[in-house]
């Protein structure tokens, strides 16, 4: 009989405590957060009762920041400090933001990085902005559970690129969150459906929020959610629809919007109508523009002319990953709609007949992304009774390097399976070659200039050979939230270069130290303060977790080795409780590298474990 | 059986060409829900990279196993006979004759039924040329010959996805 364990006062946690960990979508329009309380995954509301913050922020001349529906009252009078669909920007230089010119802000004139807005409280870069909106989630979050969090799952639209992606994880940092998980919006959506409906089969996701377009293939077996393919358009929503519709109008009515204050009126009003048209098959667009009263009647048929290029858009990126996952459309077992701009009717007319059948439409679709994250948070938490969820996702876009002739080598190819890793050997072009610059790209045309620059490094001290003679590895990985690293290695030198990738449109370390020291609910405590509570937190966590594998898989490690994590452990224990945050750091990997055999062993006994029972058949 | 094993022992499947698809699917998620980062998000920073580890190389073998013409390749490489498609371009001559037929259809096809027909003969033969690699691997393990096949049909898939972009173009 196994003898019963019995934990030091005050140094395991609680293995029957609950880890409140939430999930969070950050949409264009509006964010959301949820958690699994009871078994249920329920949106959480705020002190009024109202689970949807709208995505805003308003920078007030006295410093002071209102976010949600406060920030909206400032959208027409306060324009340039009022900041809505900040998301659009998210990960974006002023290049990439096409309807600059049209937009009320006031961009900082930068040809390189991220686009920032000055602002009444300052310069703000679109990081900073979303991670207000999350900070108040966070706050809701902690207020109804009167606990810290534990950790958050962000969802991002699937077809989000790794400069996108890896500013949302900034944002999310930024706002005090332990950020457990990425997840695309579509597998969030999928995961709610599927275990709500106990669904096995082929799905496809179609969601159209207010600034992004995703389509994602996703096959539900058990618990398991796995993604066949993925596409989309990340600057493709409803918003597109509302400007439209806008300047539609107002021609209509001979009337013009002469200050970014009008153009966000009629903005507002384009999408009241547009909402009201959903039901009804004749509105009137309403609003003041220029001092003026302006009211044009607009049929449903008319909206729908409108609308549709953009729509034709979407169902364009719906044929083509039905192409990519090599499936007959007759194969798919039922189509998912999400996001609010799915509540048009040409909209669901418009897929229900590409696929030829009818859309489920009975989640709510603003709710259903935030209530899978809630879900998947939970599984990650290690909470007892989430299940066995587990959520195999996929690259949206290729990834690769330029290579002479400012031409694409791809090196991970679009719906690859996450995570990923692949090396490719590249060789000099000139005798005697010392350096070779590496430009990391992401897309799916062949020439650079067509796909997305996401990070420059250069590779230096390669010793001099003849051209071609250099063994020069780059090794591409994608990790669980599917964000990149890239590294550089010399094969007959060693010598090597990496860089995780964020250079480009991130935010410097820097930056973040400034954001960070800034507030977010973190004003009260020095960095030091807070770097030391970090390194214990992380304490706790490690021999948590080193004590939990040990219970269950103890006899994998040799005696020899035992006494070594012993050691290292009891190290950790001891720097733990002293104000030294280097030397916990320090204990912490000596501790952490102490247990790498056991965690190797770990593997090989669960890949065993997953063939046990199985027929192997003879070779 | 361990990280180190060929991508058949990983997943516990015959080193042969014929595959049942079902099997290599569901083994691939019974293996990743034991391996994968989600499984240790919890864990310690030695387990999150051990999973990763073992998470990336199951995808690995996944998609290998997965694709025939690179399952086809890497059974060659298991037997001491790599295709060496990057230093190894030559061809028979008549294999390259119909390659040039085929071109020259497809350029001159109008019409989406042209276009089909010249994709039903792509089709046929690419049926023909997998049965021919499936006889040289599983029967008679001859791996020269079906080092020829992998490379035949290496024109005949990139020829197929040519056509299949017609296809699309004709269609949009």
């Amino acid at each position: 009989m196994a003898l019963l364990q019995i934990s030091e006062p005050g140094e395991s946690p609680d293995p029957h405590a609950r880890r409140h960990a939430v999930g969070i979508d950050l949409g264009t329009t509006h964010s959301l957060v949820a958690a699994v309380r009871s078994g249920v995954a329920e949106c959480l509301p705020d002190r009024d009762g109202e689970v949807i913050l709208p995505s805003a922020v308003r920078y007030l001349a006295d410093g002071t920041t209102r976010v949600g529906r406060d920030a909206l009252a400032g959208a027409v009078s306060d324009p340039t400090n009022t900041v809505v669909s900040v998301k659009r920007l998210m990960g974006r230089g002023l290049a990439d933001v096409s309807n600059a010119g049209r937009l009320a802000y006031d961009f900082v004139d930068a040809a390189e990085g991220m686009v920032r807005l000055r602002t009444a409280a300052g310069v703000k870069s679109p990081v900073e902005i979303s991670a207000e909106i999350l900070a108040t989630l966070r706050q809701r979050a902690e207020d109804t559970f009167d606990a810290e969090l534990h950790g958050a799952v962000i969802t991002v639209p699937a077809y989000f690129d790794d400069a996108q992606r890896q500013a949302t994880k900034d944002a999310a940092e930024l706002a005090g969150l332990n950020v457990l998980r990425l997840i695309s919006e579509p597998t969030a959506a999928s995961i709610a459906y599927g275990l709500d409906n106990a669904s096995e089969g082929l799905y496809a996701v179609y969601d159209l929020g207010g600034g992004t377009f995703d389509i994602s293939l996703l096959r539900m077996t058990g618990g398991v959610f796995e993604v066949v393919a993925t596409g989309g358009d990340s600057a493709l929503g409803g918003d597109d629809i509302d400007s439209a519709l806008a300047d539609w109008a107002l021609a209509r009515a001979g009337a013009r919007a002469q200050s970014a204050g009008d153009r966000r009126a009629a903005a507002i009003a384009a999408r009241a109508v547009k909402e009201a048209l959903s039901s009804d098959e004749r509105g009137v667009f309403r609003c003041t523009v220029a001092g003026e009263e302006v009211a044009q009647p607009i049929k449903r048929g008319e909206l729908e002319a409108i609308a549709r290029p953009f729509v034709d858009r979407t169902i364009a990126a719906v044929r083509q990953v039905v192409r990519d996952a090599k499936v007959d459309k007759a194969a798919i077992d039922g189509i998912v709609l999400v996001g609010g701009s799915t509540r048009m009717p040409l909209v669901r007319r418009a897929v229900g007949e590409f696929f030829g059948r009818e859309p489920l439409t009975n989640l709510d679709p603003d709710q259903v992304v935030a209530l899978g994250a809630a879900r998947q948070a939970d599984a990650l938490a290690g909470n007892a009774g989430a299940g066995d969820l587990l959520l195999l996702d996929v690259v949206p876009l290729s990834l690769g390097i330029e290579t002479m002739g400012g031409l694409v080598e791809r090196i991970i190819d679009r719906n690859s399976p996450i995570p990923t890793a692949r090396a490719q050997s590249f060789t000099t072009f000139q005798d005697g070659q010392s350096a070779m610059s590496i430009h990391v790209v992401q897309g799916e045309r062949d020439l650079v200039a067509d796909c997305r620059s996401l990070a420059r490094f250069e590779l230096r001290g390669i010793p001099p050979m003849v051209a071609g003679a250099a063994r020069i590895e780059v090794t591409f990985t994608v990790d669980a939230d599917g964000l990149l690293s890239v590294e550089a290695r010399e094969g007959t030198s060693g010598v090597e270069a990496s860089v995780t990738v964020k250079p480009s449109y991130g935010l410097s370390d820097d930056e973040i130290t400034r954001m960070l020291s800034e507030g977010f609910g973190h004003a009260e405590e020095d960095m030091a303060a807070r770097a030391l509570r970090e390194a214990q937190v992380d304490a706790d966590r490690l021999l948590a977790a080193i004590g939990s594998a040990l219970a269950v898989d103890g006899e994998l490690v040799s005696d020899a080795e035992r006494a070594e994590i012993d050691r290292a452990s009891a190290a950790l224990r001891a720097a733990r409780v002293g104000i030294d945050r280097e030397s916990i750091e320090r204990s912490l990997k000596a501790l952490s590298e102490a247990t790498e055999s056991f965690a190797a062993e770990r593997m090989n006994r669960g890949i065993r474990r997953a063939l046990a029972g199985r027929r192997v058949e003879d070779l | 059986m361990n990280l180190s094993a060929d991508d058949f022992e990983l997943f516990g499947l015959p080193r042969r060409f014929a595959l049942d698809r079902g099997e290599l699917e569901s083994r691939r998620r019974a293996l990743q829900a034991e391996v994968h980062p989600d499984r240790f998000a919890g864990a310690d920073a030695a387990s999150k990279r051990a999973a990763m580890q073992s998470a990336v190389r199951v995808n690995e073998a996944y998609a290998r196993l997965g694709d025939p013409l690179r399952r086809a390749a890497y059974l060659c490489e298991l037997a001491g006979t790599p295709v060496r498609a990057e230093d190894n371009t030559a061809m028979p001559l008549e294999f390259l004759r119909q390659q040039m037929a085929w071109r020259e259809s497809l350029d001159d096809a109008g019409s989406r039924e042209e276009v089909d027909a010249v994709a039903r003969d792509v089709a046929n033969e690419r049926r023909l040329a997998y049965g021919r690699l499936a006889g040289a691997l599983d029967e008679r393990r001859d791996y020269g010959a079906a080092v020829e096949q992998v490379r035949a049909l290496m024109f005949i898939e990139r020829f197929a996805a040519d056509v299949d972009d017609r296809l699309v173009a004709l269609e949009g």
